[in-house]
């Protein structure tokens, strides 16, 4: 994946944008969230597009707003779109704990004044066979764990997403263990393809998506994306994930995108792309194995998926 | 009030309204307004109908014990029968919309993925039920030998809900609260059974 500098739009333009885009459509938006009310912002694709592989179209700031699954909200997909109106995702901080330097806590707008804001647009393919393309803005990971200042003893990170169970209807209904955690072994968290996602399609990260902070790893089934993260953990050991604890014979730690390894529910060798009529085969590594095949060389995929 | 004519008049009313869920669904299909993921939609919207109404008939048939509601039965016939056909168009949706006929593929899941597993035997053994339905089986195979037939309709209600409860990824209440009917219904027959006056030879 390319990013070229053109591309790269400063965190406080992006900011700006979205004040105007609020300003000149909050009516709108306040009644209900159509494609139609975005047309001045999708008018203007070409940002994202030049990304895109020839056989992926992007998905549209509907789709991608109304079809979520994030539990914290409510288990249907339309949930997150519905319940998160009262979800407040600013002032807002994480905490930098575990094997580091000195356990601190961030500011989120200290972080993002520090890092640099991008396009990347990617492939994101639940593990339910569903898959969509979309343009996120955000930072790599790295550029926080640097911040962060990990031991060299540290192998794993952790993620824990904010636990606001009057903010988050679904966090009132103990359907997984509240709150949800993921993790990444270091070198997958330090991959460039891995970033934090503050926005999507210019605007600020929507809530049913992860607001304000989001983790996004393209090569791994959608539910290692971890939303409104609050805490970053370093660990010597690999970590406690929540989809794993709750179910460990149908998803593991890796959870990476692999059309030959099946799972009890769902084929994984196909998928809906959201859109589109007839299904399509999924990809090894959901189509990012140039960049991070390497990582797993020395792993049988069978036994750690 | 409950007698056999008034719930004979009420068939009409009754056929329109369960069969309207599908012809609304078939339309808002076709015009685009079945939300992001249709086929998906369109499945989960007919399989709940068709396990609903599988329910409804074990209902009926523990209703019909009250002596009022006695002439209740006669509702149960065209209840499964929509039952039937609810099955029908989600198994054909699967088929054809989810899975463009790729049989090989199909075969596979169906053997592969307990929940369709469970789905599919239900379905196959819903198609005897539904081909001995006319009063003219009946007479042709005799009551008993019918009712033996229709007792499918047990293992048929066990595993429809047993594919919902598996396929629901956390939150089970749902289909914990079919399953919890279903076994109900089913201790009622057996109470009633256990509890029968034995006919003495």
């Amino acid at each position: 994946m390319k990013i070229l500098g053109s591309e790269i739009t400063p965190y406080k333009t992006y900011l700006n944008r979205r004040k105007f885009i609020k300003g000149s459509l909050a009516s709108a938006m306040l009644a209900t969230v159509t494609s139609s009310a975005f047309a001045n912002h999708d008018s203007d694709l070409s940002i994202y597009t030049k990304n895109l592989n020839e056989n992926d179209k992007l998905n549209s700031y509907e789709e991608i707003t109304t079809y979520n699954n994030f539990y914290e909200f409510g288990t249907h997909k339309k949930h997150p779109h519905l319940n998160s109106g009262n979800f407040k995702p600013r002032p807002w901080t994480i905490k930098i704990d575990g094997l580091v330097k000195k356990p601190q806590t961030f500011d989120l707008e200290k972080i993002l004044s520090n890092v640099t804001i991008e396009d990347r647009v990617y492939r994101l393919r639940c593990v339910e066979a569903w898959s969509m393309v979309i343009p996120w803005q955000g930072f790599q990971l790295s550029e926080l764990i640097k911040m962060a200042e990990p031991l060299s003893s540290a192998k794993y990170v952790q993620f824990v997403t904010v636990f606001r169970p009057e903010e988050m209807p679904g966090q009132q209904k103990r359907t997984i263990i509240w709150p949800y955690r993921e993790g990444l072994r270091m070198d997958e968290a330090m991959n460039p393809l891995t970033i934090l996602a503050t926005g999507l399609y210019g605007h600020e990260m929507p809530n049913q998506n992860g607001a304000p902070i989001r983790l996004v790893v393209p090569w791994k089934y959608g539910f290692k994306s971890i939303k409104s993260i609050v805490e970053i953990r370093f660990l010597d050991t690999q970590p406690e994930t929540s989809w794993e604890t709750l179910a460990p014979w149908e998803y593991g730690f890796y959870a990476n995108v692999n059309p030959n390894v099946n799972h009890p529910r769902w084929s994984q060798g196909t998928e809906r792309r959201i859109g589109e009529f007839k299904r399509r085969e999924t990809l090894m590594f959901n189509g990012y194995e140039e960049e991070v095949a390497h990582l797993y060389k020395d792993l049988d995929l069978t036994k750690f998926y | 009030m409950f007698s056999t004519k008034n719930f004979n008049r009420s068939k009409p009313v009754l056929f329109i309204l369960i069969l309207f869920p599908s012809l609304l669904w078939a339309y808002q299909f076709v015009t685009g307004n079945l939300g992001v993921n249709p086929i998906e939609k369109l499945m989960d919207e007919l399989g709940l109908m068709a396990l609903r109404l599988i329910i409804i008939t074990l209902m009926i048939t523990t209703l019909s014990n009250i002596r009022p509601l006695k002439s209740i039965v006669v509702l149960r016939r065209m209840i499964g029968l929509f039952a039937f056909y609810y099955v029908c168009l989600h198994f054909s949706t699967y088929i054809v919309l989810d899975h463009f006929l790729d049989m090989q593929f199909i075969i596979q899941d169906i053997i592969k993925r307990p929940f369709i597993t469970f789905g599919f035997i239900s379905f196959l053994f819903l198609i005897p039920l539904a081909s001995t339905s006319t009063n003219n089986m009946i007479k042709r195979l005799g009551f008993k030998l019918w009712k033996r037939i229709h007792y499918l309709i047990y293992p048929v209600a066990i595993l429809a809900s047993m594919h919902f409860y598996v396929l629901v990824r956390a939150d089970k209440t749902e289909p914990v609260i079919y399953m919890g009917i279903i076994i109900l219904l089913l201790l009622h027959r057996i109470f009633k059974r256990l509890t029968r006056p034995q006919l003495v030879q």
